[in-house]
């Protein structure tokens, strides 16, 4: 072929491809949107699912959206408290050791496993220590599925912290602790919220690990012990029943997913030019 | 001063207790489930359990063969759906986009990347199921519900671009501008240039993110769940029904309660499932390691 | 200066590997109190490595092993008992790059101070107004204290470390081409700035230019690819040099 044809029909290739991975990436929000607004009442947001809601009559899905919140609270509170030791030892402590080496490939594997393999697996621990579905195994659950998530976004922005701000601490007397704490974390902040928030966001999405750790429930969370509802899983089984009226519900609830976690990973970013004032270019 | 430095000691003592714990957890997953599979690897034979297509969990009979060529059917054709428009768009991005139309069509893609599984389902649900039913499948003369591999293979699809396209456009831009203007200086057009000389510089890169898509692909459970039909047979064309692994495990879990050969066989599919996704990491993983050590990339996934 | 100044430090035959490859071979000198002792010779030839050594920076500089003696204070600051953290409070170091802390005017003076204990508001104020004024800062910045550091300019970033070291009172100045990022005014400054603290302050200085080291040195050092060639008073050194080597870089032959 004529190379400057081939150049021409490469170009329109890739910019229909563009268009089409774009617009069906759109066409989801479209999609979700234009279905599920007609049945987003203020009932939905306000009123748990009592009742005979999913044969049809009244009620809300607040017990999902108080459920996914105090669920993913809790897990990203869980994979901080984990995460951030983590991530500051592996950067600041045993940067080039093998064991560094070691628990990094560990993390890069558990980053890749589907999502319903944490739900499994935490599934196997409430068992061994005897309880069922609980909102505490859900946050188990998710708390493994964001720590990677975390560690890793983590990891990467304390990398780029340079030298010598850590030596401009050491060399007034600061410790390895006090350096990695009021220096290197402070200089690295926009990173880790970002870092915190992605994994947030994953987190607030997942079905396929709360579904079997976390259970279900029409009632508001009120124990640790006991099974707590989510939106992701209102969104599935809403869809489930053969009642037309609650599956415009689900729409509905679909839609206020997505609201949620598209409003976070844009918060996130508008964010981080915020918190990166201090930051040393 | 002591203070501070029993502060140190001790934070350094605690910080590698939780770091450890952290990279334990893999092993320890996948030694769970080794664990729990152990019952039905000592009743069923490995071959049965992978080649056997009869499945009947009252009589005991738990042949994977059905959902392990689901899962296959599925995931390679999304797959299939996805590798070329992905690198063409990365490509897209990466040589020929404005800065500004770059700089507006990766932000967005990377938000709706975070768009959830159940909602790509949904989605699925209410365009691509239809679509397949009363368009695509009467086009071939086909009758269907909808409900079929090529449902779960384009809504997989359309999840897994964001994937390529983010480590693929990554891959491209850190080839130096240099091996380019080397090949524009004799004259090659821009295309010649990226057919001939990014992309092979890039190969690595590029097939690691398109086993890490396949990884994706093999993983996702709730979109797929939604769309694919759940029918234990083998699919023969794409528009029967399949039953994937991750959507057998999501389905069954009730009954992983009552029957323990049940649970261990479900336990067994899962730990299938964790080792296949493994092998795909490690591969990419070693690929993208020696393209990194070449051009000096950051940790690009 | 016509007194024999005494000896704040002393270095005793001390050697550093990179990574197995030597960059300080045997070095043996002298540092003396209260002047300035300026460390020249070619780019890359270990002078960075000099001044690390000596406030224990090469600890955490990956692949560095140091054997030899650096005695300060009657102790070999090199042994593993030291503390480190107290040492640093006593040796203080100005890199060449301008680096500010990520935190405001204010704190990053008040950093060290806060380090090591202090908290006290209204002690900590004097030690930011103290150190801001011998750096030159105050009247520019004293109504701007919570502004990012990151936002001044780079000549004032270095005048910010330069107070942010004074903070802790050492008794010892490490500067490593504390000028070479500069324009020539907020050079100027830090050259002023250096030849006022020399009264009360041992400085050692790596510079990049013949000039410079003519300006501020009572003492001199000539650091050839890791070898010590030739030390002594300025005087001696840029007068009358013994070294062929020496000669030669005073000559301007490489630089």
């Amino acid at each position: 072929m004529d190379r400057l044809l081939e150049e021409r029909v490469f170009k329109l290739l890739m910019q229909l491809s563009t268009l089409l991975i774009v617009g069906a990436l759109l066409s989801i929000v479209v999609v979700v949107f234009v279905k599920g607004m007609p049945s987003l009442t203020l009932q939905m947001l306000t009123q748990t699912s009592n009742g005979g809601y999913y044969v049809g009559k009244e009620g809300g899905v607040l017990n999902a959206i108080v459920g996914s919140l105090d669920l993913c609270g809790g897990a990203t509170v869980m994979a901080i408290a984990l995460g951030v030791p983590t991530a500051v030892y592996l950067n600041e402590y045993a940067s080039r050791s093998r064991f560094a080496a070691f628990v990094r490939n560990s993390l890069d594997l558990l980053w890749s496993v589907p999502s319903i393999i944490y739900g499994v697996f935490a599934f196997i621990l409430m068992v061994y220590v005897g309880l069922g579905t609980s909102l505490l195994g859900g946050i188990v659950a998710l708390t493994m599925l964001e720590l990677p998530i975390m560690i890793r976004g983590m990891d990467e922005v304390l990398r780029t912290v340079p030298q010598r701000l850590k030596e401009a601490s050491y060399s007034l007397g600061a410790t390895k602790l006090e350096t990695a704490v009021r220096t290197v974390m402070r200089q690295a902040f926009p990173g880790l919220m970002t870092a915190m928030l992605l994994a947030l966001g994953r987190a607030m999405g997942d079905a396929a690990s709360v579904l079997f750790t976390a259970g279900y429930t029409d009632n508001l969370p009120i124990s640790l012990f006991q099974p707590v509802a989510s939106l992701p899983l209102a969104v599935f089984f809403q869809l489930q029943t053969p009642f037309p009226v609650v599956q415009q519900r689900a729409y509905a609830s679909g839609f206020i997913l997505l609201v949620l976690i598209l409003s976070l990973s844009v918060f996130s970013r508008l964010i981080s030019k915020q918190f990166g004032r201090y930051t040393v270019r | 001063m002591a203070r501070r430095r029993t502060n140190e000691l001790v934070a350094r003592k605690v910080m590698f207790a939780v770091t450890l714990l952290t990279a334990l957890l893999t092993p320890l997953i996948l030694l769970g489930l080794l664990q729990r599979s152990a019952l039905i690897l000592e009743t069923v034979s490995l071959r049965n359990l992978i080649f056997s297509g009869s499945w009947n969990p009252d009589e005991g009979e738990f042949g994977f063969a059905p959902f392990i060529a689901g899962t296959i059917w599925v995931s390679g054709l999304a797959m299939l759906l996805a590798i070329p428009p992905s690198l063409l768009m990365a490509i897209y991005v990466a040589e020929y986009a404005s800065k500004r139309l770059r700089n507006f069509i990766k932000p967005l893609v990377d938000v709706l990347a975070g768009t959830p599984s159940v909602v790509c389902g949904l989605w699925g649900v209410l365009l691509i199921v239809p679509l397949i039913r009363d368009y695509l499948a009467p086009l071939v003369g086909v009758s269907t519900t909808g409900y079929s591999v090529l449902a779960g293979g384009l809504v997989l699809a359309i999840m897994v671009c964001p994937i390529i396209v983010s480590i693929t456009d990554e891959v491209i831009r850190a080839i130096p501008m240099e091996v380019r203007e080397a090949s524009l200086a004799v004259g090659a057009t821009q295309w010649q240039t990226v057919k001939h000389v990014v992309v092979r510089k890039a190969f690595g890169g590029i097939v690691a993110a398109i086993i890490l898509g396949f990884g994706r692909a093999f993983g996702e459970t709730m979109a797929v769940l939604m769309v694919v039909g759940n029918v234990p047979t083998l699919p023969r064309s794409i528009f029967d029904p399949a039953y994937p692994i991750p959507a057998l495990i999501a389905n069954d879990y009730g009954e992983m309660l009552s029957i323990p050969s049940y649970q261990s066989a479900l336990m067994f599919a899962a730990l299938l499932l964790l080792i296949v996704v493994f092998a795909f990491s490690v591969a990419a993983a070693v690929l993208l390691r020696g393209f990194r050590r070449r051009y000096g990339l950051g940790q690009v996934t | 200066m016509a007194l024999i100044p005494e000896t704040e430090i002393q270095i005793e035959h001390l050697t550093v590997n990179y990574d197995n490859r030597e960059v300080l071979s045997d070095i043996t000198v002298d540092i003396p109190r209260n002047r300035i002792t300026a460390i020249m010779g070619p780019s890359g030839c270990g002078k960075t490595t000099l001044l690390k050594t000596i406030n224990r920076l090469t600890d955490v500089t990956d692949g560095a092993s140091v054997s030899g003696r650096v005695l300060f204070d009657g102790k070999n600051l090199l042994e593993k008992n030291v503390d480190v953290n107290d040492l640093r409070k006593k040796i203080g170091f100005i890199g060449q790059t301008p680096t500010p802390l990520p935190m405001s005017i204010y704190e990053n003076i008040a950093y060290g101070p806060r380090v090591h204990g202090t908290n006290d508001k209204t002690t900590l104020n004097r030690i930011v107004e103290r150190c801001l004024r011998t750096a030159g800062l105050w009247d520019e910045l004293n109504t701007r204290l919570s502004e990012p550091a990151s936002k001044l300019s780079v000549g004032q970033q270095q005048r910010l470390c330069l107070g942010r070291a004074l903070a802790v009172e050492p008794r010892v100045l490490l500067c490593d081409e504390p000028t070479s990022a500069l324009d020539p005014i907020s050079s100027k400054h830090i050259e002023d700035q250096l030849s006022t603290l020399r009264r009360d302050y041992t400085i050692v200085l790596v510079t990049h230019t013949l000039r410079q080291a003519r300006r501020l040195a009572d003492y001199a050092l000539f650091v050839y690819f890791g070898n010590l060639i030739e030390h002594g008073s300025a005087d001696h050194l840029f007068n009358s040099p013994v070294d062929p080597r020496t000669r030669a870089y005073i000559e301007g032959v490489f630089s």
